[in-house]
């Protein structure tokens, strides 16, 4: 049975890949999971100098979900290659680098010093709502997706992909000019804008006022958008949002996600990838499929 | 760390809004420290979604219980679970309190259900260390004394014990020159109290470690969502993985 697939010319193992933000730098999960099962690890974003992130209150639960508000806190790109990336590149696995920055220049900056270590591709971060500069800023523009986009692809010769916001009108105008840019893939969604109150104190609950919606409660926001992107822009699609179990991934892959990425799920269930990649074995040995990409793809509109 | 499922053994009520929970997990008990902690999947479903971090309260062989005030939905989940029914349960977490520090006397602060870690580490430290226990609460419905030793209890409204703030009554024991040899406060509560103990200590010039709370998804350190400001304002530390448990003189309160 195969279950490698490609996203331009990254090679998966399985579609199965973890969410930036959500997986810290890429070993602190090693107690629950083996890392090298994974179809692929994408790092906490980066930015070109570390960032103490937001003060607390940065995280709260919602319904099926929850708000973060961490503001991109991270060690910087010269650290995360001192002492992240040695222990990473040991993996059986392909590494991911998820930049996010505050300018086109510090983005091209972060992929041009990274683009000699052994990683196999870059995640954009466009679409953070928790920063002031940069962020969702950026990704609400096509001019800014675009001239990012292009100005990355032209820095680098491994794939990019460029994680988009769900925070727009169409994100199928986004992944066309991430696409036209050069983009290999797009990643949908990131989170969206959500803000949430305490009736006692009738303050915001978190210290940003506002922050990302991630979880379940956004799964069926995020397969939507995946459709429209895949309906619209012929681009390699990696489908976020919400994915609690193999049900829920294949959603995606049928949708026409060439893969999916386990976000928040990995805070509650750390071993939940793993069990990921079994279910969608087990769904395609029942269901006679001999190759996950006989499933990606497959939705049934009439 | 572990991700196992433990079985709930006994449960046992404290007060009308208190509970004490008895899990069994042999992972779970295995070098587990006072001050360290576990995160609680209370439901399969998502709701409550995320998972709810508990401080051993105890730990005897493979058992170990979880001292919670029914609050939401998750302590209520946990609170009516059936003796016999199982969580899947992450731990041991965090850093604990550190006893390699040269001191004689251990002063356990607990102000209201900040008492949890402390019957555990009166396990750990019997007859090894001298122990004084200081329990704060609103009022005496709120005191809890389940496996503490030596404690004196101050309550806001006087109803138990001294009136006041359980800091000023450690205060009053420290003026009056109470205890022989050396000492080393441990407090876990909330916020205004540690930050009373952060001053006490610093007047008194005492060693302190205090454990911190902090809303957290993950509590082992990718999720960055509880973070605790440095004193000297350089950055932030996680609640989960750097701490809970802090010298009270690196964080700021």
């Amino acid at each position: 049975m195969n279950l490698k697939v490609k996203i331009g010319n990254l090679e998966l193992k399985n579609p199965v890949l973890v969410a930036s933000g959500t997986f810290g730098y890429g070993i602190e999960s090693a107690d629950f999971l083996d890392l090298n099962q994974l179809g692929g690890i994408i790092t906490k974003s980066l930015s070109l100098k570390p960032r103490k992130g937001n003060p607390p209150k940065r995280i709260a639960e919602t319904p099926a979900g929850m708000l973060n508000a961490i503001g991109l806190a991270n060690i910087g790109v010269e650290k995360f290659i001192e002492e992240k990336l040695p222990l990473l590149t040991k993996l059986n696995t392909k590494i991911i680098v998820n930049i996010a920055a505050s300018s086109v220049e510090e983005y091209v900056e972060c992929v041009r010093i990274l683009d000699k270590e052994e990683i196999d591709a870059f995640e954009i971060n466009v679409s953070c709502p928790n920063v002031k500069e940069g962020g969702l800023e950026f990704g609400r523009s096509l001019s800014k997706v675009g001239e990012i986009t292009g100005k990355v692809v032209a820095s680098t010769n491994k794939p990019v992909i460029i994680k988009l916001t769900p925070n727009v009108t169409f994100i199928s105008e986004f992944a066309k000019v991430a696409k036209e840019e050069g983009a290999t893939a797009v990643s949908a969604i990131n989170t969206f804008v959500g803000m949430a109150v305490n009736v006692f104190t009738r303050k915001p609950k978190l210290s940003h006022i506002t922050g990302g919606l991630s979880g379940p409660a956004i799964r069926p926001l995020a397969l939507a958008k995946v459709f429209e992107i895949v309906q619209n822009v012929d681009i390699p699609v990696i489908g976020i949002g919400g994915i609690t179990n193999s049900e829920d991934a294949l959603e995606f892959l049928i949708t026409g996600a060439k893969a999916v990425q386990i976000g928040t799920h990995n805070f509650v269930d750390p071993s939940a990838p793993i069990k990921i990649i079994k279910g969608i074995e087990d769904y395609l040995r029942n269901f006679n499929f001999k190759d996950v990409n006989e499933v990606i793809g497959s939705l049934q509109l009439s | 760390m572990f991700q196992t499922l433990a079985k709930v053994v006994e449960k046992r009520i404290l007060t009308d809004q208190i509970i004490l929970v008895t899990l069994r997990s042999e992972e779970l008990t295995n070098n587990v420290k006072p001050g360290q902690f576990v995160n609680v999947r209370v439901s399969e479903t998502c709701y409550p979604y995320l998972r709810r971090p508990f401080s051993y309260c105890d730990v005897e062989r493979d058992t170990f219980k979880l001292m919670f005030t029914i609050y939401g939905q998750g302590t209520k989940m946990l609170a009516n679970a059936s003796i016999g029914s199982k969580f899947d349960v992450i731990g041991p977490l965090g850093n604990g309190f550190n006893l390699d520090d040269d001191f004689e006397n251990a002063i356990f602060v607990g102000g209201g259900l900040g008492i949890a870690p402390f019957p555990f580490f009166t396990r750990v430290l019997k007859n090894k260390k001298n122990i004084y226990t200081y329990i704060g609460a609103r009022t005496k419905e709120f005191v809890v004394t389940y496996g503490l030793q030596n404690y004196k209890i101050a309550t806001d409204d006087g109803s138990i014990g001294f009136n006041g703030n359980v800091v000023e009554l450690l205060k009053n024991d420290l003026d009056k020159k109470f205890f022989n040899g050396k000492i080393k406060i441990f407090g876990c509560g909330p916020t205004p109290m540690l930050r009373a103990l952060k001053q006490l200590s610093e007047e008194y010039d005492l060693i302190c470690e205090v454990s911190t709370e902090e809303a957290m998804a993950c509590g082992f350190g990718i999720c960055q969502g509880c973070p605790i400001e440095l004193s000297d304002s350089s950055g932030f530390k996680l609640v989960c993985k750097d701490g809970p448990v802090f010298n009270v003189k690196e964080i700021k309160l």
